[in-house]
Order: C-alpha cells, then sequence, then structure tokens
C-alpha cells in the first residue's frame, strides 16, 4: 500500500509540533519500584505479587561487559492496564486477553474529568452519574470512542501510607459508582477508564452494588482499565491523545506498560492564552 | 564475682578491626559427637556401652574394658576442680589475643579427670558445675564454673563470653516485627540487655497490631525491611550491616495445603520466596559483614539465628509446601553455619512446633505461644546453642527424628 500524501502530512506535522514544542508527550507512568503498593486482598487468597528485580549481572564477574536484570511482577503491579479477561464478568468475550485486544483500540482521544478537589475533601468520594452529567453540561457531551481518566490527583500521595489508605476496614480511596460507569459504557460508549489510584474502583469498591462496579461493568462490556496513572494534571481536559499498548502476553489478563498522552504543549497554552 | 563488662564505647574510626581466629577446629570423628552433642544443649559424654566407664576426651575404644560401642549420653555434671593454670602466652592465634587464659584440671564425679577451661568465679579446689558449650570454631568444650547459685554476673566473665552469644550490649536485627513471634523477640531481647534491637517491618503502608507498642519499647528502632526484595535487604544492610551483632531471622510465611492445591506453584513460590531466599538475601547482605566483625571487642558479631518450622526434620502433608520449605532452610543454615564459621559466627535454628497465630488456627494444640519462642532464642543466644526444639511437638518430632526419620515420616502422615 503506497503511503499517501495526506498521511504524510499528518505525520510530519505530528513530528513537527512534537519538534517545536507545539505538542508535548506527557508520561503518564509511575516509576517500577519494589516498594510500590499493590492491591491488598485477604491473604487467604492469591496475592498481587510487586515488582521485584534482581540483578543479573553489571559489569562485573557475572557478566563482564552488561548489565541485566531479572524481573519479576504481578500483571496488575505498577501502572498497568486491565483487559477484559482479568474480571469475572468479561470472561466469555472475544478478544479479552491482552494479546487479543484490537491495536486500534489502544491509541485515542482521553477526556479527564477532574475531580481533584472532591477527592481532596473525601477520601472515599464517589463519581455518580449525576456528577458526571453535570461534569458534561459544563465541559460537553464525553464522546463516543475516547478514553476518559478521573483526576483525583491521588498519585501525589505515592510514597506515603495515603496512597493505599489502609485501614482496619479496607483501603480508601476515590472512584466511580455503579451508575457513573454504567453511563460512561452504555451512553457514552467509552473505550477504557483510568485512575491514579491503586484500582479503577474506589477503596471501598468492594461495598458498592454491585462489588466493583468498575472492573464489572468496564469488563463485562470488552472496556479497559488503566490503573497508577501518574501526571494526570498534566493533560488537558480535551484534545490529547492517549497511547496504552500494554506487553502482549499470551492469554494474559492485564500488563504494566509506558502509558503516554501526547497533548498541545502547556507553555505553548499559556502564551497563547 | 566476675566484673560486670562496660557498655562498650563507640567504634574508634581508626583502629583496624580484629580479624577473627579460631580456637584449634581438627577434630577426630569421635570428638565431632562431642561438639554435636553441645550443639543440642544438656551435658553429655561418652559411655561405654559394655562396663559403664566415662570416656574424655572421646575415643573409638573404652579405656578400661576395650569396648567398641561408645555412645554419648547426659551424665552427671558435678565435680571438683583440682588444679589450675593460666595460660600467659600461645603461638596459637584465637588465644595469643585472648591471655591469660585460665584453666584446670577437674575430677568428675562420672569418672575421668579432664583438662577444662575454668570460669573466673571458680576458687581451687571447689566444687564445680561442668558446662559442655561450643567454642567460637563450633567444637565441644569443657568450662567449669563454680557449683551451686549462679552470682549476678557471671554471664559477663570474658572466658564464658567467648562460648556463648550473649545479648548484652550486643546490636541485633529481628527481621519481621509484624508478627507475634517477631515482637515477643524483639521485646525479649531488649530485656536481655541488647543494646539496640532494630526490628524490620516490610510493606509499612500497612498497619499492624501491636506496632505502637512495639515502637515505644526502649532501645527499638523499626526499620524498613522486605525480605522478598534484594534491594530492601541491601539497602538495610547499607546503613546497619556495620553493627549486627546478632541477626534473627522470624520472618516465616506459612500456608495450609498440599501439593496438588490449585494454585500450589504460586504459593509455594511465595513461601519459598520468604522463607528460603529471604533468608539467603540475608546471608548475602549480613553475612559477609557479621563475618568479618567476629571479634570486634564487647559487641562483636556473634550470632545469626533462625526461627523456622521443625517440619523441616519431616513433611507435615497438611502444610506440604511450608514444610518443603522448612527442609530447605534447614540446608540453607547447614551451610551458612561453615560459611559463617570462618568469623566464629554461630548459626542458630530454633525448632518450632505449630505457632499460636492466624496460620495454624485450624491446627489442634498443642500450639507454642510466641513469648515461648522469644525464650528460646535469648536462650540458645546465652547458652551458645546450636540447636533448639520449642514446644512439645517440635520436642517429640526431634526425638522421633533421630530414632528414625523413615518411622517418623509415616506418623506424620495420620
Amino acid at each position: 500500500m503506497s503511503i499517501t500524501a495526506s498521511h504524510t502530512s499528518v505525520l510530519a506535522s505530528l513530528l513537527g509540533e512534537l519538534a517545536s514544542g507545539e505538542l508535548e508527550i506527557v508520561d503518564l507512568t509511575h516509576t517500577l519500584t519494589p516498594d510500590f503498593p499493590v492491591m491488598v486482598l485477604p491473604p487467604e487468597f492469591g496475592q498481587c505479587q510487586p515488582f521485584r528485580i534482581e540483578e543479573v549481572s553489571r559489569y562485573d564477574g557475572r557478566g563482564p561487559a552488561w548489565y541485566w536484570n531479572n524481573l519479576f511482577m504481578s500483571e496488575h503491579a505498577g501502572t498497568h492496564f486491565d483487559a477484559p479477561a482479568h474480571w469475572v464478568s468479561g470472561r466469555n468475550l472475544p478478544f479479552s486477553t491482552i494479546d487479543e485486544l484490537p491495536f486500534e483500540r489502544l491509541v485515542g482521544p482521553v477526556v479527564v474529568l477532574d475531580f481533584s478537589a472532591e477527592s481532596a475533601a473525601d477520601e472515599d468520594f464517589l463519581v455518580t452519574r449525576a456528577h458526571l452529567e453535570a461534569w458534561e453540561a459544563e465541559n460537553g457531551t464525553i464522546e463516543a470512542g475516547a478514553w476518559v481518566i478521573l483526576r483525583t490527583d491521588w498519585s501525589k500521595h505515592l510514597g506515603s501510607d495515603t496512597y493505599l489508605n489502609l485501614r482496619e476496614d479496607g483501603a480508601h480511596s476515590p472512584g466511580p459508582t455503579a451508575d457513573a460507569v454504567a453511563f460512561l459504557v452504555e451512553e457514552r460508549d467509552i473505550v477504557g477508564f483510568g485512575t491514579e489510584t491503586i484500582g479503577t474502583d474506589a477503596g471501598q469498591g468492594s461495598h458498592l452494588t454491585p462489588p466493583y462496579p468498575a472492573h464489572t461493568i468496564l469488563h463485562g462490556n470488552g472496556r479497559y482499565g488503566l490503573q497508577c496513572l501518574a501526571n494526570v494534571d498534566r493533560l488537558p481536559t480535551r484534545g490529547a491523545v492517549l497511547f496504552a499498548a500494554p506487553l502482549k502476553i499470551r492469554q494474559g489478563s492485564g500488563s504494566p506498560l509506558r502509558v503516554f498522552a501526547i497533548a498541545p504543549s502547556r507553555k505553548k497554552e499559556g502564551q497563547n492564552g | 564475682m566476675s566484673v560486670p563488662i562496660e557498655r562498650p564505647p563507640r567504634k574508634d574510626p581508626q583502629r583496624v578491626t580484629r580479624p577473627p581466629e579460631l580456637p584449634p577446629t581438627e577434630r577426630s570423628r569421635a570428638s565431632l559427637a562431642l561438639s554435636a552433642a553441645a550443639a543440642r544443649g544438656g551435658f553429655s559424654m561418652q559411655v561405654c556401652d559394655a562396663c559403664g566407664a566415662v570416656a574424655y576426651p572421646p575415643r573409638d575404644a573404652c579405656a578400661h574394658c576395650l569396648g567398641r560401642s561408645l555412645r554419648f549420653r547426659p551424665v552427671d555434671d558435678g565435680g571438683e576442680v583440682l588444679a589450675e593454670t593460666s595460660v600467659q602466652t600461645s603461638p596459637n592465634l584465637y588465644f595469643r589475643e585472648r591471655t591469660p587464659w585460665r584453666i584446670g584440671i577437674v575430677r568428675l564425679d562420672s569418672g575421668p579427670s579432664v583438662v577444662a577451661h575454668l570460669h573466673g568465679d571458680v576458687t581451687v579446689p571447689s566444687r564445680i558445675r561442668m558446662i559442655l558449650r561450643l567454642d567460637t570454631g563450633g567444637n565441644g568444650v569443657l568450662m567449669a564454673l563454680p557449683a551451686g547459685r549462679e552470682s549476678e554476673n557471671m554471664a559477663d566473665d570474658p572466658q564464658m563470653r567467648e562460648l556463648v552469644a550473649d545479648p548484652k550490649y550486643r546490636r541485633v536485627l529481628v527481621t519481621n516485627g509484624r508478627t507475634e513471634v517477631g515482637q515477643a523477640v524483639a521485646t525479649a531481647l531488649s530485656r536481655a540487655g541488647a543494646e539496640t534491637v532494630f526490628v524490620g517491618v516490610a510493606e509499612p503502608w500497612k498497619p499492624f497490631a501491636g506496632q505502637e507498642a512495639l515502637a515505644a519499647l526502649p532501645g527499638i528502632a523499626m526499620v524498613p525491611l522486605d525480605l522478598t526484595d534484594t534491594d530492601s535487604v541491601k539497602s538495610l544492610a547499607g546503613q546497619i550491616g556495620g553493627k549486627t551483632d546478632i541477626l534473627v531471622n522470624t520472618a516465616d510465611h506459612a500456608r495450609p495445603g498440599g501439593l496438588m492445591a490449585d494454585g500450589a506453584a504460586v504459593t509455594m513460590r511465595d513461601t519459598f520466596d520468604v522463607n528460603v531466599f529471604g533468608l539467603q538475601r540475608l546471608a548475602q547482605h549480613f553475612g559477609a559483614g557479621m563475618r568479618a566483625r567476629g571479634a570486634d571487642g564487647t559487641n562483636s558479631a556473634v550470632a545469626f539465628v533462625d526461627v523456622l518450622p521443625v517440619y523441616a526434620l519431616a513433611s507435615t502433608p497438611d502444610y506440604a509446601l511450608y514444610a518443603a520449605s522448612a527442609a530447605a532452610r534447614h540446608s540453607v543454615l547447614q551451610a551458612l553455619r561453615t560459611e559463617l564459621l570462618a568469623g566464629g559466627v554461630r548459626v542458630m535454628s530454633i525448632f518450632t512446633g505449630p505457632i499460636e497465630d492466624e496460620w495454624h488456627q485450624a491446627v489442634a494444640p498443642p500450639k507454642v505461644q510466641p513469648a515461648r519462642i522469644a525464650k528460646a532464642v535469648v536462650a540458645a543466644l546465652r547458652e551458645g546453642r546450636e540447636e533448639s526444639f520449642v514446644g512439645d511437638i517440635a520436642e517429640d518430632i526431634a526425638a522421633r527424628y533421630r530414632d528414625d526419620p523413615k518411622v517418623l515420616e509415616r506418623e506424620l502422615r495420620v
């Protein structure tokens, strides 16, 4: 297939605007470290393996000219992607494992819902359908095929106990209600939903109806999840493009990934505005 | 009366650390059995099966009847010290650094007259109580203590302190403060006179019971430590590896289940990661520093202690994966014992029966209380004991293991 002039010009102008600083790349990924918290489940269940790294050689007797490590981790450690097969509700869907995801859905527009103020005021803040309707009244309708990221600024708690915010009654962090997720999936036809917290669900999400509504409804409808996102506050409400390509793990349920967005440069925005 | 040792001053950065030397380590095969008896604790000597004569030093045949069957058995530890001398100099590098060294001739009530180390409180002549201890080279030696009541600072006698791993004034690392066992061990060592007890806490963002009470104890310092994370172990060793005199590994990942249970491979890996690889990571990052500091004054490095399930000796099918990790752990400790020997650092195994904790709720009593394990750790350090068995089940399994491991394997099936 030949490359048309218009394709060439789109890619060329993309590169040109990245080079000139009109556009910037926003890294939405946290560094994988052994002390990055993972989902806490009752101990009698199988556990989420945190990221672990073992040095194999570092220009020494084990390998004089090379440095490399062995890694060991859960598919759901660090900044990661949830495929539909992750949840029981998505188990029978086609293309539901991480190796089968349609690639065209992994790149797309991203809409950022800023509920950081509400999350700062209430650690158990729940985004409802009413909140989304009010948001749309102000910011316009969420377009079909978009990724939606819930901004809570929770990523700024990483490194403190507040990130997981674990107490005797479980974790406490913001997330969506069932009616909010159903609205996004059924009425707005989003591709996926991303959060800054350890899961797409609220810390107390197991006590909602249905339990873990984001996991249940998103994956049950073939939609994706992104969690433990970083730098969400650097994204515009609209206008950025998300790139979320997980590792191609045979029949995998999810994967750590390097997720980023191309967005209008904030510096340029500031100058223009 | 022994003079109490003084709190050691801070290390002089200009002084070269004294290299650890060992007392003579060569022994006959018969004498290795004396060392084995010392490793287990108690006072045993070689006794002739044929005529009942007690032999010392250990021999291949009875000096009285030429009988070939001599076995170590508990014997009367009483005796009388007849003569003494002090070694003022020695060509042996270990004793040369430690003279004067007091030795004497003791006539044991059980028969033989022996040359033994004399505790500073022993007067000559007098009645004595003989103890069998391991020297820093890992061999069994005899020391005479005064008969009767112990005096207040007896453990501070310099020759005595060489034969044990007393926690007094020493800096200890207890690897897991999240569990009741770790908390009990840390508390007991603090009470036993340890200068500082560093207590490892993995995943500090997860709150745990007993956290505040532990942190409030004097001399306790909570430190981040996750045995499944090589970098975490390395980081902590970088901070305190040069002042860890005693390391007590209380980390234990116990999960019920057999080899064919759902997810057994994941459970087994998690279990081995904590119980076996964790031990290796501790050995790797703390071992070399401890081995180099085996003669570093009053607070020299002395002991690497591991609290492990007695199912190291024989599997219990209900906890098959856990028992397999324990067996591996036992093997690691045996190897580590040899690796740390060059520094005179003792490796102590504290074998326990099922612990009274949340992972043994479905196990019928008797179960071992965490405080009892803590007591055994302190006792093992104070006696320099290499192997301790805590609780009725552990003691019973140890006895049956010595008797016949194949019978024990069958007994544990039911």
